[in-house]
């Protein structure tokens, strides 16, 4: 017994390294997307291998007609730390958005159609989720040519084994 | 921080290999890291990066982003990450002698 067990430990006491990153994007917002995006381009810098799998409102963040487009949420989001109706103010996500984006500039931070195209040239692989595609009615003309393909939950689960999933 | 011999002379590094001290730097110590980590030959485009890097920090006091890397150094970020795989702003830094690069980009 007591040999049995000493089997099971580690012979090395390396510290853990995380080698492979699986990233869930199902939000539509600028908040929704830049971590994922961050987290994806920082994995690869550190040599971690690192999908992205958009889904539901995610998949405005591949969807050529959206996602240059891609705004703050100043309703519903204590973060903003305002009332509801001045959030909710017409041009207000806008004046947000351009105020944000113009902070992430100066700290080198892309706009999001130039950072999917920097994840992807870094060899993040992106992937839209099938049910999210059929619910929207969308087909593979909709999105980026970075996207890679539209698969399954079964695959996505296939594509991230052996690597740790984040969900944002 | 400990002082290692990676080449002739002895240089001071941090934990993780990056030199401490930027000026102990030269290319016979760029090559031995590169072996070390990976990069079994520098070529010219490596060294275009590695170049890069060196001038950057020790011009502005920092390492360039990714993005930088890619837009400003004349490789491309798809080329920057055939040359080095396990991560190019983090190892050009090491081989260029210079600290870890901070930003999160």
């Amino acid at each position: 017994m007591t040999e049995l067990l000493e089997h099971t430990q580690p012979l090395i006491d390396e510290p853990a390294t995380i080698e492979k990153v699986a990233i869930v994007v199902s939000k539509g917002s600028l908040e929704g997307i830049y971590p994922a995006l961050i987290l994806a381009n920082g994995a690869r810098m550190e040599g971690i291998e690192a999908d992205l799998f958009f889904t539901f409102f995610g998949l405005d963040a591949i969807r050529r007609d959206r996602y240059g487009k891609i705004k703050v949420a100043t309703v519903g989001n204590p973060g903003m730390h305002m009332a509801t109706w001045l959030g909710a103010m017409p041009g207000f996500s806008a004046l947000a958005t351009w105020m944000m984006k113009r902070q992430m500039e100066k700290i080198d931070i892309p706009p999001i159609p130039e950072f999917i195209e920097l994840v992807h040239d870094s060899g993040v692989h992106l992937f839209a989720c099938k049910a999210s595609v059929d619910m929207f009615g969308l087909t593979s003309d909709d999105f980026v040519p970075q996207v890679e393909d539209i698969i399954s939950v079964g695959r996505f689960y296939e594509q991230a084994a052996g690597g740790q999933i984040i969900f944002t | 921080m400990t002082t290692t011999l990676i080449a002739d002379p002895l240089v001071d590094v941090d934990a993780e290999g990056f030199l401490t001290n930027p000026e102990q730097w030269n290319e016979q110590i760029a090559e031995a890291i590169a072996a070390d980590n990976g990069v079994a030959e520098l070529t010219d485009r490596h060294w275009l990066v590695v170049r890069f890097m060196r001038d950057r920090y020790l011009r502005t006091g920092n390492a360039p982003s990714i993005r930088a890397l890619g837009k400003e150094s004349g490789v491309p970020v798809k080329e920057l990450y055939e040359l080095f795989p396990k991560g190019p702003a983090k190892l050009a830094a090491k081989i260029g002698g210079i600290p870890k690069p901070k930003g999160c980009i």
